[in-house]
Order: C-alpha cells, then structure tokens, then sequence
C-alpha cells in the first residue's frame, strides 16, 4: 500500500516537474497485459517515464489494461489498439497475427531471450502450516483436497498449471499419456471454481477463503505473502514444474496507426536493461539478466523445470490440449 | 398501544398473533441478512482505514477518471432514453397501429437479453473483425473500447424504464384529455406540451430515475465493450472490480460506497415522489 502511494506521489511529482519544464512533446503508450503483472508495470511504467524523459525529453504516459491472457488477446484482435502486448502466454501473441494480422509470424525473434525478459514457474500456496500435507503435485489429486486454479480457456496462467501437472504426471507413469489425463481428470475433479484470470483465482483462494491449494504463478504467490502479511500462507514449490514464459511484443498495425512504433520497441527494450531486470526480480518474476538473477538467486529456489518445448512449443500445445475438444476439454466434460 | 385496536387488526386480518409475529421476525431477519448487514460492512469495509484513507481512494486519478466517465455516459443516455420513452409511450398508449404488439416486445428485449450478449453484439458489429469494423478503422473512428461503446451498451439496457414506466400510466389516463383539447384547437406540439407531458410528469421522472440508477450501475454489458484501460475506460462499477484485484480492498469498497450512496439518493426520491405523488404512480402499480 505504501509503496503505491509512493509511486503515486511520485508519479504526480514527474508529472508537475514536466510541466515545470515543458520542453519535450506529450506522447502515449498502451500496453495490454495479464492479469499478475499489474503491480510489476506500474513500476516500470514509472521507471521508464524518467529513463525515456531524460533521453528524449518526450513526457510519456503509459496506459495500462489487465486481464485474463486470452481474453486480452481476443479483445486486442477485436480492436482493442494495443501498441504492446505483454501477455502470459506465447500462444496468445500468435492469436494476434492468426485472427488479426496485427503483427509478423516471426514476432517472437524480434527480442531477445525468445521475446521473453522474464520467466517464472507455478508453485503451490497453501494455507499456513500446510494442513493439508501439500509437498508435491500428488497431493492434489487426493480426495478431499479443494484446489484453486483459473480456466486455461481464458488464462495463460492455467495452461501453464495444467501443463505443469501434466508434465508432472508424465513422468511418473513413464510417459503415458492415458495415465496423464486420468492424473489430470482426477485433480479437475478438486476444483470447484474456475475464474476466467489468475488474480481472480488468487482472491478467490486468499480473500474469500475457498480451497486448500492454489495452484499460482510464483510471482503471484509470493505477492499474496506480501499483500496479506506473513503467517497466513505458504509457498510450497514442488520438485518439478514448468518453466513459464510470457512473452512481449509490440502490436505493429496499432503502433504504426497511432506512429508510436519507435517508442514502443524501446519500451520492450527497456526491460532488458539492468534498471528494469531489477525491478522484475523484486517482483519474483525470473529476470533473464544472468548477473541480477545471480544477486537474487535466493528468491528463486531451483527446481526440476519442464519447457514447453516437451509439449512440442506452443502452436501445438495449444490446440492439443487447449482447443475445441482437446485434453483440457475431455478431461473436464467427463467430470 | 392499548389492547382493543390489536385485537380489532386480529380479527381484521384474519391470523392468529404468533403467526403474525413469526411472519414479522422472518422478514426483518432476510432484510437484515440480504439489504442491511452487507452494507454496513460494504461503508465498514470503505472506512476501515479511516475517513483519510477514504477520500485519498476517491480522490485517486483513475477514480476520479471513472466518475467522470460514469456521468458522462449517464449524461447521455438517460436523456436519450427519456425521450425515446415518452415518444413511444405516447405512440402506444394514445394511438391504434399495426405492430402495436411487437414494438412493446421490442422495448422490453434488453430486459431478457443477458447484459453480456448486449456488449458481444456491439463487438460483432463495430469491433474490428465486425460488420462495420473496416470502414470504422478506416475512418479512424472508435467505437468499442472507448466512449462511444461504453454509451451504446448503457443505452441499451437501460432502453425499456422510461417507456415502462409511461406506457401503463398513459394507457390508464385514456386519450379524452386530448381529445378535448383538441376540439378547442391544440396543435400537436401545444397538445403534448399542455396536457399529455404534465400529466405524466411524475412517471415520468420515477422512470428517469429507474433508468438513471441502472445506467451508472451497470456492468455486464459495459464490462464487455470497455478493454478495461485504466483512467480512460473504465466506469465505477468497473473500476471497483481493479481495485479489489488489485488488493486495494478499501478503495474497492470506498468506490462501492459512493455507487451504493447514489442508489441510495435513488431511494430516498423515489420514496419521496411516492409519498407525494402517489396516486398518479398507484396508476403505474394497478395494471
């Protein structure tokens, strides 16, 4: 809460100090984004405010919208003018260019690291002293354990628990696939709501007080210790996960239209930089700076990561176990 | 109170005491449970950091932005609204037409249609892939998520409350007053100016008030066509929902709060206008 407030103090007080020295012109930015990361980009907002006035000395304003990933993507391709999309999935971003031709198919080898300057995984947040006995993703599938996830149609964050799990079953029933959807058939079973984004799931679990187990980005864990103070919940990180990566990318055909293509490409190259790899890692978001991940190495314990390239990468994935009558589809329909 | 009125409403009424009582106890207990105790804790939950806190969570820019867009949708589709209701009350209620039958219906379809089909309609039909989608980005006109989206969703399901309200209350005055004026040589203008619109006066405001108090409220529909962009489309029933996703719980309710404060003015003139007005608005509850 102080923190905001601070931002926001500081935020007006750039704001005033821009006017004080009106100079450079007024410009704007978009950036539609996911749902955890509203917290994260409020900061950079800020941050890249001061960096781009003191290079430029353009006065920028960010505008921000979240939501579940999918969701944002079908809006973006509805004509929501997105100059950048900073979205949960990669999947999410080729919609872009499937159903919009908003940007280029290689959209994903413009930036470095895959487009992706920061990475994160999925733990498990369970309420304090783990009542339940939560250590693995075993453990999830008991009966009478009540788990919280999002809906993988509408959140990037889901897809990545389900295949999380997914990826765990497999190799605990020597790569059968049938094995794995009776796995994941079983810990649908213990959901009993499904919210259409992973902060929604995260209140639902935190603040309205449903459910043993929330199934979480690890940013969005370690947020939920902050916001609701120590002692009320744990993170539980299992030995395996999956390595998540929400990619960036600017929105060529909005960018072009509203001629902020410049301003935009350097706002997704600003994360790359030290000053903002920081801020991600305060943020518990994997930062894909080497040297910062090195001076937070103690904020991100390691653990067995699986890469959605095991799946075959995303374009397949996404219809396998996402699309219209896909794994995700039979293992809830038959519930 | 002495014993001889009670016993007089007994035997009026017909029920014995301790069912009467029981009736009593139930009601209040399900007002208490479902209207009184969620708001108390919803102003509760607003306060919780004090009346600082409070006025700093509404005196934020994105709040302030959301206000003002509410109003200003308000602002312009409760008018539009309101004249559309009393052209067509007038229509139906005073006039004899073919397909009478079939603009009632019409008029009452946003009240059956969910809000979010609402909002999806006008992303098939001005969102980029929809019917005017190209010509509109061609032109550089915005429509879904932005002002004009979030205008056409709030005229939508707020349509029917003035022309609700208007149609029993005119059919119920009969067209003689007119009628009479007419023989002594109204014009058209002159006759609804004189005598159809202050007969209808106080319906008439009643249902601008209905209309009003959805208008602000509404979320469903305008949830779908707004992009949730902070400071700029986001309304109050909106913003309150990204302020409790973003853990500002007491700004969340502060928001609330203050939409909770308008339906309660709502009331407050509603009742006003009944205990003023009530026999032209008894017409309204009679059909």
């Amino acid at each position: 809460m102080t923190s905001r407030l601070a931002g926001l103090v500081l935020a007006f007080a750039a704001g005033f100090a821009a006017i004080g020295t009106a100079s450079g012109a007024e410009v704007s930015l978009f950036n539609v984004s996911y749902d955890p990361t509203r917290e994260l980009y409020q900061d950079i907002n800020t941050q890249f405010a001061a960096y781009w006035k003191s290079r430029t000395g353009d006065t920028v304003t960010i505008r921000q919208s979240h939501g579940g990933s999918s969701k944002q993507a079908r809006a973006i391709i509805d004509g929501l003018e997105a100059d950048v999309a900073t979205l949960g999935i990669a999947s999410d971003i080729d919609a872009l260019h499937e159903h919009g031709d908003l940007l280029p198919a290689d959209w994903q080898s413009r930036l470095p690291g895959d487009s992706t300057p920061y990475v994160s995984t999925v733990v498990l947040l369970v309420r304090t002293g783990n009542p339940k006995a939560i250590r693995d993703w075993n453990d999830l599938v008991r009966p009478g354990v009540s788990v919280i996830t999002p809906n993988p149609k509408t959140s990037a964050g889901a897809r990545w628990n389900v295949l999380a799990a997914y990826a765990y079953a497999l190799k605990h029933n020597g790569g059968d696939e049938t094995r794995a959807q009776d796995f994941l058939r079983a810990l649908f079973k213990n959901v009993p709501v499904l919210d259409t984004g992973a902060r929604g799931s995260t209140i639902t679990f935190a603040q309205r007080g449903l459910g043993d187990v929330l199934i979480a980005w690890e940013n969005e864990a370690h947020l939920v210790l902050k916001e609701f103070g120590a002692g009320r919940f744990d993170i539980v990180v299992p030995p395996t996960s999956i390595l998540a990566q929400p990619p960036v990318a600017v929105v060529d055909r909005y960018a072009r239209k509203h001629g902020t293509e410049a301003l935009a490409e350097a706002y997704l190259r600003y994360l790359y930089t030290p000053e903002a790899q920081e801020t991600i890692a305060r943020h518990y978001y994997r930062p894909l700076d080497p040297a910062v991940a090195a001076r937070h190495q103690d904020r991100f314990p390691k653990l067995d990561l699986v890469t959605i390239e095991a799946f075959g990468g995303w374009k397949s994935a996404q219809a396998r176990f996402f699309g219209e009558g896909g794994v995700f589809d039979q293992v809830v329909g038959a519930r | 109170m002495s014993a001889s009125p009670r016993r007089r409403a007994r035997s009026a009424i017909g029920e014995p005491a301790p069912v009467r009582v029981v009736l009593i106890v139930l009601t209040i207990a399900f007002l208490t449970a479902f209207l009184v105790l969620p708001l108390v804790l919803m102003f509760s939950q607003a306060l919780a950091g004090g009346v600082a806190a409070y006025l700093a969570a509404i005196g934020d820019r994105d709040t302030l932005a959301a206000i003002r867009l509410t109003l200003v949708a308000a602002a312009i589709a409760v008018p539009l609204n309101a004249v559309f209701g009393v052209a067509a009350a007038w229509a139906i209620a005073k006039f004899d037409f073919r397909g009478k039958n079939l603009l009632i219906t019409l008029i009452d379809l946003p009240f059956s249609v969910s809000p979010v089909i609402a909002g999806l309609v006008f992303i098939l039909l001005f969102g980029a892939h929809g019917w005017f989608g190209a010509w509109l980005s061609a032109h550089d006109v915005r429509i879904v998520f932005a002002l004009p989206g979030i205008v056409l969703a709030t005229i939508f399901v707020t349509f029917p409350f003035v022309a609700r309200e208007l149609i029993p209350l005119m059919q119920a005055q009969g067209s003689s007053e007119e009628e009479a004026a007419l023989t002594l040589g109204a014009g058209g203008w002159k006759l609804f100016w004189h005598v159809t619109l202050p007969n209808v006066r106080w319906g008439l405001l009643y249902g601008i008030l209905l209309c009003n108090a959805r208008a602000m409220g509404e979320f469903g529909a305008v949830s779908v066509v707004s992009g949730h962009i902070r400071g700029l489309t986001n309304t109050m029933p909106l913003h309150v929902e990204v302020l409790y996703n973003d853990y500002q719980f007491a700004a969340a309710f502060a928001v609330a709060s203050l939409l909770a404060l308008l339906a309660l003015v709502t009331l407050g003139l509603k009742s006003l206008l009944e205990w003023r007005h009530g026999d032209e608005l008894a017409a309204l509850r009679g059909r």
